[in-house]
């Protein structure tokens, strides 16, 4: 299955792949408007920052999802390999939050808890893919 | 006023014919002014000519000049210098007859000239190389003088005019020789001036062309540098310096003067064995600049043979025919079926492929 | 100091109803151009520092940046135009030489834009470059001047070594320490895919490039940095390094800054001392030195490689050609006066030298003349923009083209023309770790491999509009051009016709 790798040689630590992402999933039509409105989407994806070294980290799209496991209400299922929340039944008790060891999970301004989901409702690329400046962030199948 | 062939580029269309006897019996030359004459259309008048070769057996030791003069002042200062560097065994005019259609005729002279030993031994220069200078002499430095024939044995007949007039004009049925060629010209731009028109000669070597080369000015200024003058600034002659610089300076045979002016792609000469693909690895490196590209389909008359090349795209017709020993090239096949209505084969050669005859009794000078 | 004499030149333009507060700006500037400003909650820039590099404009995700050239003017002036009058300030203030990047920006006249190219019509047949085979492979190098076969057909005559290129293209010299690692690494990597070659430059070999060998130039310049017998060796062939278009006449200097670990033992200098070119070779005052320098590096190499020497083009170019091609170098390259460069003082960038366009045709010619042109290959550069510069080139008679500039345009540069400050936002020009892997040669080198595709198919192209189906009969093919508004002189000296002749 094709994952989201990133290689931190590349990582400028320019934060674009965030921006990209929270637009992606703002249901936005335009950049500023996701942004400049009142209710800001939480990124999916984080940038870790150091003095020398940056890294962008999201999903991992475990096989055995801690998060899955956790879930109460059955929220979280792994179908054809993405963990993916089912906001209907998410009932916001954050376990999911606590259990996950890359701390991929994130709130934002609603009650159910939002996750990197490839993507898998648009075409192409995931988001952070395409907006990479520098081709650190890859989506591709590894063994 | 328009200029003339040497002051301006002149591309052209064409026909050409061609013939050669293996055994090399002679051929009176009204056969192949009958068989240009079939092509009328693909000339406009503007200009037509003829080779022949075995065509002075009585005088074949000697080199033929035909040389135009614009007056007899050029003709005199053209005579004393060939009295200086020849010994004039005969001269003459060359017999015309008058045709309508032929008109403002140069002074047309012909000379059978020897080297003088003396002279030739002080320019330290091989005899061939000799006369080719005399001839560029003459043509670049005698205002009003053209030398276009100048070979042992042979002689090139043109005008400004049809070919068939031409060949009437210079009463070829008079003449025999083992191989012709002919052109009929349809340049697109020229006061029509005789020595503009084609054949082309240097020495033996003479050119039919049809067609207009697009490497021209490559293939000029790498010539150039090697002591040959392009003065007419036409194809023709361009390309007949190419080949006196291959076979007479550089020893290479006529199949390797075809793969060099007509070069395999690189694409072919990488699937060849080993030891071709170098040598010609090699021709299109070093004499890259004398490949010619654009379209061309040339006869090549030399001393004991002929070549005919097409370029390697094939952007000229010309088709090939056989009947016993005799074969005929020709832009189209009328003029082959015109003087030989049964032929035993016929063929279109392909782009690059050279069609070389040679006289069964060897003749011709061929290189290593 | 106290009075600002000149304003900046470039003006940062926010659209702040655009501008998402990302800060990509901010981390982007190596300049420190932006800056978030918390009580405002904006961003905030800096203009004096901004060198217009676009690096923020081309990254900002929603166009809320441009940057302007200044409005504020001087009294006008056709005799003192603005920027000599900063230039001015600019020395006042310091007490030193100018320095600027890249090639000559100054209006003078590009000769590439005043040759027109020819097409066949009716005569002769264009040709389709997707339907028939077109040939734009050549080989640089010495040719035999004759040719000679045993009585098995095989070729006894002596050869000399050639590079074979797959198109007429070659990336000019740049040198690891005035370019990253990153850049290089793009360009070894798209010249062995392109079947060309690239060029190490003044700064010696770095180890992880040897592998790239067979299609390297090695150059060995008068600072002969990196210079050891098994760098001459990885290279294909090797260059010895004359003179170069921006800065005729003078050597080069990289500060000791750029001298890094890497750079250091590549270059065998000590760390962070200053690498410093002498102006002339200090072996070669005359050209029989050249000749001796020729020879000792093919005796080196066991007469194996072709060697090149690079000069800038001056005023006596063709004769300086000419003794070098009688000095035994197999290919020249000239590089004109628009030429790029890491760092050369202003002055002599903009004022030393002469156009290539010219050099090119009076050393083919002079060559011709001389009936050496085959002796020889002929390589220019400085500048060469695109593919119509290239056929115009081949067409006065150059055997292949150098690009360098082009080949910092694929891979990013935006031509700020300060890569003397070692800054660079894009990863070219610079040594500094977290701006280097900006340029990710991956990506790099693609990009130069596409540009280069793109060029050879244009260069096809007209060629086929031409009739001409194969590059050497392009080569010196003046026929092909024709001047449009030169002068008779200048007509003359390029060796073309006007249009309509």
């Amino acid at each position: 299955m094709k994952r989201v790798y990133v290689n931190e040689d590349w990582c400028l630590g320019c934060h674009l792949c965030e921006y990209y992402c929270s637009f992606a999933n703002s249901g936005k039509s335009d950049m500023v408007k996701a942004f400049n409105g009142d209710k800001k989407t939480t990124p999916r994806i984080v940038i870790e920052e150091g003095d020398d070294i940056n890294f962008a980290v999201q999903c991992r799209h475990c096989e055995e999802p801690l998060c899955a496991k956790g879930c109460i209400a059955g929220a979280l299922t792994v179908t054809n390999g993405i963990v993916t929340i089912d906001s209907s039944r998410c009932v916001g008790c954050y376990t999911c939050v606590l259990s996950c060891p890359y701390g991929c999970i994130v709130t934002d301004h609603e009650k159910v808890v939002k996750k990197c989901d490839l993507c898998a409702s648009k075409s192409g690329e995931p988001a952070c893919v395409k907006g990479c400046p520098n081709a650190a962030i890859v989506f591709e199948e590894r063994g | 006023m328009l200029k003339k062939e040497g002051q301006i580029r002149i591309p052209s269309g064409c026909a050409i014919s061609g013939f050669i006897n293996r055994s090399g019996e002679r051929i009176s030359g009204d056969k192949i002014v009958k068989s240009i004459s079939y092509m009328h259309d693909r000339s406009n008048g503007l200009g037509g000519g003829f080779a022949g070769y075995g065509i002075y057996p009585e005088y074949k030791d000697l080199y033929a000049f035909h040389v135009f003069y614009e007056d007899s002042a050029a003709r005199e200062e053209t005579e004393r210098f060939l009295e200086e560097h020849f010994d004039i065994v005969n001269l003459s005019r060359i017999p015309t007859r008058k045709h309508k259609n032929i008109i403002n005729e140069p002074l047309i002279w012909r000379y059978f000239l020897e080297p003088l030993p003396t002279k030739l031994a002080a320019s330290q220069l091989e005899e061939k190389e000799f006369v080719a200078q005399s001839v560029i002499n003459i043509n670049i430095k005698i205002s009003g003088a053209y030398v276009f024939s100048s070979g042992k044995n042979m002689g090139v007949f043109k005008a400004v005019g049809f070919p068939e007039d031409v060949g009437e004009f210079y009463r070829l049925e008079d003449y025999a020789g083992y191989a012709w060629t002919a052109h009929g010209r349809y340049p697109t731009n020229t006061p029509g001036w005789w020595g503009g028109a084609h054949p082309f000669a240097l020495l033996d070597y003479t050119i039919v062309h049809n067609g207009e080369i697009s490497s021209y000015d490559a293939n000029r200024r790498f010539v150039e540098m090697y002591g040959y003058k392009c003065t007419l600034l036409t194809d023709t002659e361009v390309i007949t310096y190419i080949i006196d610089f291959l076979n007479r300076k550089h020893s290479l045979n006529f199949e390797d003067i075809a793969k060099i002016i007509a070069a395999p792609f690189w694409s072919k000469i990488d699937t060849l064995p080993a030891q071709e693909k170098e040598k010609l690895t090699l021709f299109r490196n070093m004499f890259s600049s004398l490949l010619i590209t654009g379209p061309f389909s040339i006869i090549l008359g030399f001393d004991g043979g002929i070549m005919a090349l097409n370029d390697r795209l094939k952007l000229r017709s010309m088709v090939a025919a056989e009947k016993g020993d005799m074969v005929y090239i020709a832009s189209e096949e009328c003029a082959i079926r015109a003087i030989c209505p049964e032929v035993d084969k016929i063929w279109s050669p392909k782009g690059g492929e050279p069609i070389i005859v040679t006289l069964n009794n060897g003749g011709g000078k061929r290189g290593n | 100091m106290a009075i600002n004499y000149f304003y900046p030149d470039y003006e940062v333009i926010r659209n702040e109803k655009k501008c998402i507060k990302c800060k990509a700006c901010v981390r982007q500037c190596a300049n420190e151009v932006h800056a978030y400003d918390e009580e405002l909650d904006c961003l905030v820039s800096d203009d004096a520092s901004c060198v217009d590099c676009q690096r923020c404009v081309s990254l900002c995700p929603t166009r809320a940046l441009k940057i302007v050239e200044t409005d504020n003017t001087f009294k006008k002036n056709a005799n003192w135009p603005q920027a000599m009058i900063t230039d001015a300030y600019r020395q006042a203030g310091t007490g030193g030489v100018l320095l600027s990047s890249m090639g000559n920006p100054q209006p003078y006249p590009v000769y590439w834009d005043k040759m027109l190219i020819n097409a066949s019509q009716v005569t002769n047949p264009s040709i389709d470059p997707l339907r028939e085979p077109m040939e734009t492979q050549t080989f640089l190098g010495k040719k035999p001047r004759t040719i000679k076969f045993d009585s098995e057909g095989n070729i006894v005559s002596e050869t000399y070594p050639n590079l074979k290129l797959s198109i007429p293209i070659m990336f000019s010299a740049m040198s690891y320490g005035s370019i990253s690692k990153n850049a290089h690494e793009s360009l070894a990597r798209a010249a062995t895919e392109l079947g060309i070659y690239y060029n190490t430059g003044e700064g010696g070999l770095h180890q992880d490039f040897y592998q790239y060998g067979a299609n390297t130039i090695v150059q060995v310049a008068s600072g002969r940095f990196g210079v050891h017998k098994k760098y001459l060796e990885a290279g294909a062939a090797i260059e010895i390094k004359m003179g170069q278009g921006a800065k005729p006449g003078i050597g080069g200097h990289l500060p000791g800054t750029k001298v890094g670990e890497d750079v250091s033992r590549t270059r065998m200098i000590p760390r962070g001392t200053d690498a410093i070119s002498p102006a002339p070779h200090h072996d070669i005052y005359s050209i029989e030195d050249l000749r001796q320098l020729i020879f000792s590096l093919k005796e080196a190499t066991d007469y194996k490689k072709p060697v090149i020497v690079k000069i800038a083009a001056v005023h006596n170019v063709a004769a300086i050609a000419s003794g070098i091609a009688r000095s035994g170098a197999d290919i020249i390259a000239i590089d004109g006066y628009r030429g790029g460069t890491g760092a050369a003082p202003t002055r002599i960038r903009d004022n030393v030298g002469i156009p290539i366009e010219l050099a090119l045709a009076s050393v083919d010619q002079r060559l011709r003349d001389e009936g050496i042109r085959n002796d020889v290959s002929v390589v220019v550069g400085g500048s060469v923009r695109n593919a119509g510069d290239i056929v115009k080139a081949i067409a006065l008679g150059a055997d292949a083209v150098y690009i360098g500039t082009a080949a910092l345009l694929a891979l990013g540069c935006h031509l700020c023309r300060s890569c003397h400050g070692a800054k660079c936002n894009w990863g070219i020009a610079t040594q500094r770790p977290d701006l280097v892997k900006r340029l990710n040669p991956e990506i790099g080198y693609k990009r130069l491999v596409n540009l280069l595709h793109a060029w050879d198919h244009e260069v096809k192209e007209m060629m086929g509009g031409m009739g001409i189906n194969s590059i050497e009969s392009l080569r010196g093919n003046r026929l092909m051009l024709r001047g449009i508004g030169l002068t008779e002189k200048e007509l003359d000296i390029l060796g073309i016709s006007h249009a309509g002749e």
